[in-house]
């Protein structure tokens, strides 16, 4: 299944380069990238290491400034010929970015259920409010039962699942993932990716993980290889260089 | 949801061995403000006790306490003579070493007049001298108890009364004893000696001679125009009660107080960089959980929050713990240690402020934290 590319792009990137240092020491880490991510396609990045993903990743979450082009997130126009159009880029974050990260990066401190719940903390909603709501996440991703848990009590699958909760809790509409199943056995790695496509359908959402994990390619709409920080494809027009298809 | 809290709870048997361990360096630097105090307390104890306004002692000389002074017995008419004194009397302060039950004894004897200034402040057990010889009062640290006998010099005392408190600058408890005694004590000869003298064709010992001769002034008079005047007699001296403060505490305890207060600064620092590197290594632990905090969209003042309150549940709990600690052991001291609730207070403020400012290493730290760095292995 592809997902569908009609209608707006979640995240749309317009010849986004970055380079760090100036002179002999500039090195290009992204070179006039543009990539259009609809609703409900799960995307990968791929690609050696150094060619560029996670500059590429930290730019779409909003945590590293470009060095030109633009980006639209959600329909709003988030960087213009390089700048931030907004001041506030953590609530930019908090209102439409969920991650996910490889070791989950559960906070050691708080039990399952508060891991969920902290997001929606956040964002001002009342502590038993989000506590419920995190419960109900957490029950649909079926580990409801280990919701009073610390990260420490939980297996690699089940604290991912927390993390995916987590991700989800605010309802965000692009969710970045930093090779996601990378700690995970085929089998558990697989149900983690079928759980994501399923919240990305089901919450209208984007997914874009950057992964090494050829035992997944099989679970995402389009693979985007960069190499040298260039995208080995035209991502604008949805004619990815390898293109997988899940059934 | 309190991060600190929940963070501190998560890791609390570390936390608190932390916070005792800072518990006790506190205590030390609680110990030490104590002694200080107490030096300073002991220093004025002696000073204070005879409850005048006026020390009359040899002329030139800055004494009893810092200086030998000796002057004669029958000074004290005089000054009870002079217009404005309500009240006078003599006074002789001497160190001796003696032996009790098998026990070497130092003991700071006060020689007084009982119906006169210059006796104990207050009788904590038993009653005051009643008896010109042969009796005293003992202070509680001497370790005697009432009906105790010692031997000083030739004589034997009976302990009739016991005292709190009251020892020299140089810790050796107080006793007193009757006027005549301590002269006796202080000033007659042994008998050989004294045979020798009478053989020189030399009387003994002029017995009649006192330290200091103190008194109390009238409510409408000035104890420094009193002093301006008995000044005027060539062989005395006058010191006012705050000038004889003064000098006990700046000249005769002056280097241990400053040597002291110079220890407790130290220990202040030490105390302040410590309590810096423990809260900055909690942060620098941290730094992935902060990382990921800020990715989420956590706000800066959470972070900050996070450290500062758990920089002053460490404070808190270390000055506590530390508090608690030294008013349970103070008493085992050998010297007084006075910690008064000022004193406290303040320390308890200058912890608290040294948390708040150590804090900000971390909080420095954290803010510098790349959201990025949550990315990745």
């Amino acid at each position: 299944m592809v997902a569908s590319t009609k209608g707006q792009p979640l995240v749309h990137l317009n010849r986004i380069s970055k380079h760090f240092g100036e002179g002999e020491t500039r090195v290009d880490a992204l070179r006039n990238v543009s990539i259009n991510v609809y609703p409900q396609q799960v995307i990968a990045l791929l690609g050696p290491s150094g060619s560029g993903k996670t500059t590429l990743l930290n730019v779409i979450g909003c945590i590293l400034d470009p060095s030109s082009g633009s980006m639209e997130l959600d329909g709003e126009k988030v960087i213009e010929d390089g700048a931030w159009l907004r001041g506030d880029l953590r609530q930019l974050r908090l209102d439409k970015i969920g991650f996910i990260f490889q070791f989950h990066n559960l906070l050691p401190f708080l039990d399952a259920t508060d891991n969920v719940a902290i997001v929606l903390k956040l964002t001002g909603v009342d502590i038993g409010r989000a506590r419920k709501r995190a419960i109900e996440l957490l029950d649909y991703l079926e580990v409801g039962h280990r919701k009073n848990a610390m990260p420490s009590q939980l297996s690699g699958g089940e604290a991912q699942r927390v993390a995916i909760a987590r991700a989800l809790a605010n309802s965000p509409r692009i969710i970045l993932a930093d090779e996601p199943t990378a700690a995970l056995d085929s089998k558990r790695a697989g149900i983690v990716m079928d759980l994501m496509r399923k919240l990305a359908m089901e919450q209208d959402a984007a997914i874009i993980a950057v992964t090494h994990d050829e035992k997944i390619f099989d679970r995402f709409d389009h693979i985007f290889e960069l190499r040298d920080g260039r995208l080995e494809s035209d991502a604008a027009t949805d004619t990815p260089a390898v293109e997988k298809t899940s059934t | 949801m309190n991060l600190a809290y929940r963070d501190i709870r998560h890791n609390l048997g570390r936390f608190l061995l932390t916070c005792v361990g800072l518990g006790l360096l506190l205590g030390v630097v609680m110990a030490m403000i104590g002694i200080y105090r107490g030096l300073i307390v002991d220093a004025l104890t002696i000073a204070r006790a005879p409850n005048v306004d006026l020390w009359v002692v040899e002329a030139r000389t800055r004494g009893p306490f810092a200086e030998a002074s000796r002057i004669p017995g029958n000074t004290r008419e005089a000054i009870a003579r002079v217009a404005g004194v309500a009240a006078a009397g003599s006074i002789t302060y001497q160190t001796v070493e003696t032996q009790h039950q098998l026990k070497k004894l130092r003991l700071y004897v006060i020689g007084y007049e009982p119906t006169r200034p210059g006796g104990p402040p207050e009788i904590a057990k038993g009653r005051n001298i009643a008896r010109s010889h042969y009796e005293m009062v003992a202070d509680r640290a001497t370790g005697l108890v009432l009906t105790d006998r010692i031997r000083l010099g030739r004589t034997t005392f009976t302990v009739v009364g016991l005292t709190q408190h009251q020892v020299n600058s140089g810790g050796d408890p107080a006793i007193y004893i009757t006027l005549p005694d301590a002269q006796k004590l202080q000033f007659d000869l042994a008998p050989p000696a004294q045979r020798v003298q009478l053989a020189r064709g030399k009387g003994g010992a002029i017995l009649d001679t006192v330290n200091a001769v103190v008194a109390r002034v009238q409510p409408n008079s000035s104890a420094d125009a009193i002093a301006d005047t008995v000044r005027r007699w060539k062989h005395l001296g006058a010191i006012t009660q705050e000038g004889q403060e003064l000098i006990l505490t700046r000249s005769l305890v002056d280097r241990a107080r400053r040597q002291i207060g110079l220890f407790t600064t130290l220990l202040l620092v030490v105390s302040a960089v410590i309590i810096a590197l423990i809260i900055y290594t909690m942060t620098m632990e941290k730094l992935k959980q902060i990382a990921t905090l800020k990715l989420i969209g956590a706000p800066d003042r959470t972070i900050i929050g996070m450290i500062v309150q758990q920089a002053m549940a460490l404070g808190l709990i270390g000055f506590a713990t530390g508090a608690i600690l030294i008013f349970n052991i103070k008493d085992f001291f050998p010297r007084r240690v006075v910690l008064e609730p000022d004193n406290v207070v303040v320390l308890g403020l200058i912890v608290f402020a040294v948390c708040l400012v150590s804090s900000g290493l971390g909080v420095r730290a954290a803010l510098k934290v790349d959201p990025a760095t949550a990315l990745g292995g």
